[in-house]
């Protein structure tokens, strides 16, 4: 039987998701349909999706091998101050992108505090390069993946935990038998939303690692630098990162996230 | 509880949908807004100043950003009384859209390399940024500075690979500020700006990509009037003085 949605509930609900929808729809509307073709075969287009593509999976690979043990910290083990690690963790959430952009050069920059020593060791240097749009993604996109994490740890049954323990499981095996198996599908949820945050990743990107076609010139920085003088050109690669990010997005959900 | 939540939402309904209406309610009032090219951060918003002491009661307000995003926005009916641009092609893009009427060229700015004070690239000329050891900072070719700085290197027949291409120009400066790169080609008036932070070198070739800035008020200026006074402002000896004290040359 389909019950009444309550019009208190329902009515805010449609205005929020027209409100979402329909900047959508206007970039459909006046996307230059006729052109279309023509502009998607220019080489930078895909060189830019590429890059995008490439440097978002990296981010979101190097979260998961950092993010999910500090989420395990954060939910499992009892420490004075674990409530100011919790919140400094969000910094980066309320930071705004090109300040945490700032910060970055500040410490890994040429002459940062650490990068200066990168630099005069091992001549290694992060700003204007690949691994540069990489960090800067990792940056913005590992608190989504810790918080959601965190919130799967906190929500799943720790008597399951508990059990393996009594059965002489050590605490890394519980947490590889047991633990992870059981918060797969917040992991998984977690990783798509940081790989979706580094996708759209601008500010801290074009501050950290500049922008060049082919080595840091991911689709966002390419979107700016064309709303410059061609908004039809800026119009076609949002589309395109759109296109491939639903895609991706609704592939995973249907498959993997309940 | 929920007699009062209801009454909350009746309460705040109203207000919510009356919000927007308040911020026109002082259109009437006398404001002049201005959409000027960030290189002009520092002169205009002295002339601001100027203009508001000469006009009791009035406020100038400024929408500084990249020339070609600015020439943008107004084209997407963004309300301004003022436009001024930091190169003609920019401007070009709205009186195209018949927005303005006949601009004029109230400045000039012209090229410099700026280089960290310590000058870690030892760069003393333009011929030093072909080198592949320097690390050099360009604009991107879709924004003014971009397209001088290709204009300059073009002239001088170098070849320069940057590392970078910026959104525009004072993003390039800060790059030389950190010191992430040895050199950018910025404008002199950045150079100014930047106080003792940066090193500026003048070259030859910087005469061919100087940049020409027009000013034109907006044929749809919600305050037309003061939108001419402010135009007669900036091409009055008063505003010569102030462009000429930032590093710009004047006509």
């Amino acid at each position: 039987m389909r019950k009444r949605v309550p019009w208190m509930l329902a009515l805010p609900a449609a205005a929020g998701f027209a409100f979402l929808v329909l900047p959508l729809a206007g970039l459909l509307v006046r996307a230059p349909w006729s052109t279309l073709p023509a502009r998607l075969a220019e080489p930078q287009v895909l060189q830019a999706l590429r890059l995008s593509l490439g440097t978002a999976t990296a981010a979101t690979a190097v979260c998961l091998l950092l993010g999910v043990p500090l989420a395990w910290v954060l939910a499992r083990v009892e420490f004075r101050g674990r409530r100011l690690v919790r919140a400094l963790i969000t910094v980066p959430l309320v930071l705004p992108p090109v300040v945490g952009g700032v910060a970055l050069l500040l410490v890994l920059g040429r002459n940062g505090l650490i990068g200066r020593h990168l630099d005069t060791w091992f001549g290694l240097t992060f700003p204007f390069t690949t691994a540069g749009v990489v960090l800067a993604q990792i940056f913005v996109a590992l608190p989504f993946l810790v918080i959601s994490v965190e919130g799967a740890l906190r929500a799943s049954d720790p008597r399951y935990e508990e059990a393996a323990a009594t059965l002489g499981a050590s605490r890394w095996t519980v947490f590889r038998r047991v633990t992870l198996p059981l918060i797969a599908p917040g992991v998984l949820a977690g990783a798509v939303l940081c790989w979706a945050r580094a996708l759209g990743e601008f500010g801290a990107t074009i501050t950290f690692a500049g922008n060049f076609p082919g080595r840091t010139q991911t689709m966002p920085l390419a979107v700016y630098l064309a709303l410059e003088t061609d908004p039809d050109a800026a119009l076609v690669l949002s589309l395109v990162l759109l296109a491939v990010s639903l895609a991706v997005l609704a592939a995973l959900r249907d498959r993997w996230i309940p | 509880m929920r007699a009062p939540l209801r009454r909350l939402v009746a309460l705040a309904l109203p207000l919510m949908l009356a919000l927007p209406s308040c911020s026109s309610s002082d259109g009437g009032s006398r404001t002049v807004t201005v959409f000027a090219a960030a290189s002009l951060t520092e002169a205009f918003t002295t002339l601001g100043a100027e203009f508001e002491d000469g006009h009791p009661g009035v406020k100038v307000r400024f929408n500084f950003g990249s020339s070609a995003t600015l020439a943008q926005q107004l084209v997407r009916g963004a309300p301004a009384d003022v436009f001024a641009a930091a190169s003609p092609a920019t401007m070009k893009t709205v009186t195209d859209a018949s927005l303005a009427g006949n601009p004029a060229v109230f400045a000039r700015n012209r090229l410099e390399i700026a280089v960290p004070s310590a000058d870690p690239g030892g760069v003393d000329e333009l011929r030093d940024l072909a080198d592949p050891k320097v690390k050099v900072a360009l604009c991107a070719e879709q924004v003014p500075c971009g397209a001088a700085a290709a204009k300059a290197l073009d002239a001088a027949g170098l070849d320069v690979t940057p590392v970078t291409l910026e959104q525009d120009v004072k993003a390039a400066l800060t790059k030389v500020v950190l010191g992430e790169v040895d050199a950018a080609l910025v404008y002199r008036t950045d150079v100014i700006a930047a106080g003792g932070k940066v090193k500026g070198i003048a070259f030859p070739e910087a005469d061919q990509a100087v940049n020409d800035y027009p000013v034109a008020a907006l044929k749809d200026a919600p305050s037309s009037a003061l939108a001419t006074e402010f135009v007669t402002l900036v091409l009055a000896e008063q505003g010569r003085t102030v462009l000429t004290e930032a590093g710009f040359e004047v006509p």
